[in-house]
């Protein structure tokens, strides 16, 4: 376990596509190959992907703004939703109309955006639930319990081994009700490595996460790298993908828009316009004249994009001054 | 008041078969809605179909009484399939208004005229004893003290039937101390946390279903074995009975529902007797004895509010399940 990668910049996986970096490019050694995958919710098309190749081996990000289809897509690869059309393969086997449970146990575990930690159920409980191919779960062979008892002590050493990675080894007995969120998130991670995966995909593993603990949630995640695992995760802390993330998807209004290494992606002026906007280094506060400060050459320029914009829409509602635009809210 | 008779007509509730057939019913309940969160509210369906099963085997097709038993278990194994492969996997509400039409329509089919000549419509099923009396291991006389004074039939139907109550706790035990019941419990706390571990959610609530349905076939059987088949029985508010034992005694506990429904048995056999005597003594003005003794239901309704309110884990559920709120 390398609890010293915090002070140190992770070690990133390069050299993962094959070709110029764009939407859709083709990797060396995909974990899951999607094809025209389309998702409508209504008139609403929330994810319409051409072609998307995850790498093996590496952590990759998925980010978008709030609606970009993010959690769909996640939702269409792990079976939790079915899609309009596409086909997607997971490691060599095709997915499509794969129940969620059968993909859980090809092994890809996926954790959710709103932690579902089983509260009424104590932190162990929680872990061995996680563990595959249980004999015990069966139902006439539970009645018995010689059939079981090995494999289930074998099962709680394992679990004993991940708590005490994660620290929560000392809450073993606890519900996990009685969990802080942080801990939680922490729960369903190692609950998810129960079932040693080939992929794990966690849906904004750091939202509700106090800084605290954020660090110790991306050494975990690192440790997975470090395990072989793949790992794709959903993030808005743009920090946090930049850190630890070997590979950058981008969506947008349910596409692809652009793909890369963190670095060149965030420099992508598609990626600027979509997601982290086109003026990320005017203060906002500033413009709108909350705070007092100096207008820049760039404040000036957004401060006139906004007028023009609203002039469009209600000219008599807003004006470009800010403190009316208080009133009128 | 005659106390005297009073405690002992109440006393006697202790090991009636009313008794174990509504504890075995509140067993399968915690099967379904205790450990899996499967909101049940037809149990008197598989109830019905339990004791119809027995009755009309035996008048109708001549089987003998364990084969009664045998189809009425396997009626409602149909049942719980209609009712869970459409339901299961929607959301747990849903199960909840199917489940309890579902129970209706059976009483319904086994009230109509159309069936008269195998159900007896509205009057109900009897004199199917024969079988089961004749394999009775008592010798023929009175047996017992005190209260607990009963015939030889008396105590066969009491044997049995606790026999069946040991028998189905203790599978409920064995069940819920197993990754089974690991996975049935995580399944009341959120489903889909657990189909993203790789089970098979459908297939266990469908088990739950199920295991605990013939548990309440069982308790059907075990209802009609002392005395007749009639339809007015398997009512709504059977089920709601049922529910009042469950909550009472504790909802993901084995000895729970046991416990609940000799207490709620005892009670009820109290008030009954009590509540009469208090009527025709002046101590309830306003009152005639027939209206002091519909009462106890005003009674037991008041106290499955209360014990929903102030002890919603219930006599013997855990308190810490109380401290944490669920979403």
């Amino acid at each position: 376990m390398s609890s010293n990668s915090s002070a140190q910049s992770p070690v990133k996986s390069t050299g993962l596509h094959i070709g110029d970096a764009a939407p859709g490019v083709a990797k060396v050694d995909p974990i899951i190959i999607a094809d025209n995958v389309t998702r409508t919710f209504g008139g609403l098309k929330a994810v319409d992907v051409d072609h998307l190749e995850v790498p093996r081996g590496a952590i990759t990000a998925l980010i978008g703004p709030n609606g970009a289809g993010k959690t769909t897509l996640f939702n269409l690869l792990t079976g939790f939703d079915k899609p309009d059309t596409g086909t997607w393969t997971f490691d060599g086997k095709r997915l499509n109309g794969v129940p969620a449970f059968r993909v859980a146990r090809m092994g890809q575990v996926r954790t959710f955006q709103l932690t579902k930690a089983l509260g009424l159920l104590t932190v162990l409980e929680n872990m061995k639930l996680g563990a595959q191919k249980q004999t015990g779960e069966n139902m006439f062979s539970s009645l018995i319990k010689p059939l079981w008892t090995k494999q289930e002590s074998e099962i709680e050493e394992r679990a004993m081994e991940i708590l005490a990675r994660f620290k929560l080894d000392t809450k073993k007995d606890d519900f996990a009700a009685s969990l802080s969120g942080g801990q939680r998130k922490l729960l369903e991670m190692a609950r998810a490595l129960m079932s040693s995966p080939k992929l794990v995909m966690l849906d904004e593993p750091m939202a509700g996460v106090n800084p605290a603990l954020t660090q110790s949630l991306l050494d975990h995640i690192l440790n997975l790298k470090q395990e072989g695992m793949s790992v794709l995760f959903v993030e808005h802390d743009m920090h946090m993908v930049r850190h630890i993330a070997d590979w950058v998807i981008v969506m947008a209004e349910g596409r692809v828009v652009a793909e890369g290494d963190p670095h060149t992606v965030m420099e992508d002026p598609a990626v600027i316009d979509a997601y982290l906007g086109s003026h990320q280094d005017v203060d906002l506060g500033v413009v709108t004249g909350r705070i007092s400060g100096e207008k820049t050459a760039e404040a000036e320029e957004l401060l006139a994009e906004i007028d023009a914009e609203v002039g469009l829409t209600d000219s008599a509602a807003y004006s470009a001054d800010p403190e009316k635009n208080e009133d009128t809210k | 008041m005659d106390w005297e008779s009073i405690l002992s007509n109440t006393a006697s509730w202790l090991i009636s078969p009313e008794t174990i057939a509504y504890a075995l019913a509140a067993l399968g309940l915690a099967v379904h809605f205790g450990y899996g969160g499967l909101l049940n509210f037809g149990m008197a369906g598989f109830m019905a179909l339990g004791a119809y099963g027995y009755a009309i085997s035996i008048l109708t097709f001549g089987l003998p009484w364990w084969a009664g038993i045998l189809v009425g278990m396997l009626a409602s194994v149909v049942f719980a399939f209609i009712l869970g492969i459409p339901t299961l996997r929607l959301r747990a509400d849903y199960l909840a208004i199917v489940t309890i039409a579902a129970a209706e329509i059976v009483r319904l089919l086994f009230t109509t005229q159309v069936f008269d000549s195998v159900t007896n419509s509205a009057d109900g099923l009897g004199n199917y004893h024969a079988g089961f009396r004749a394999a009775n291991p008592f010798p023929e006389g009175t047996y017992g003290f005190g209260p607990w004074t009963y015939n030889a039939n008396g105590w066969w139907v009491r044997v049995f039937g606790i026999g069946l109550l040991i028998i189905a706790a203790l599978l409920v035990f064995l069940l819920m101390r197993s990754p089974w019941g690991r996975v049935l419990k995580g399944i009341r706390e959120d489903e889909d946390a657990v189909r993203a571990l790789g089970k098979n959610v459908f297939a266990y609530k469908m088990q739950a279903l199920i295991v605990g349905g013939l548990f309440g076939a069982l308790g059907g059987v075990v209802f009609a074995l002392p005395s007749a088949v009639v339809p007015s029985v398997y009512v709504t508010s059977l089920t709601f009975f049922i529910w009042t034992i469950l909550l009472l005694g504790g909802a993901a506990t084995v000895f729970g529902p046991i416990l609940g429904a000799v207490i709620f048995w005892v009670i009820m056999g109290f008030l009954s007797n009590v509540l009469p005597a208090m009527a025709s003594s002046g101590l309830l003005p306003f009152m005639s004895t027939t209206q002091a003794a519909t009462l106890r239901f005003i009674l037991v309704g008041a106290a499955l509010m209360l014990i929903v309110i102030f002890r919603p884990q219930g006599i013997l559920g855990n308190k810490k399940e109380l401290t944490f709120v669920k979403q």
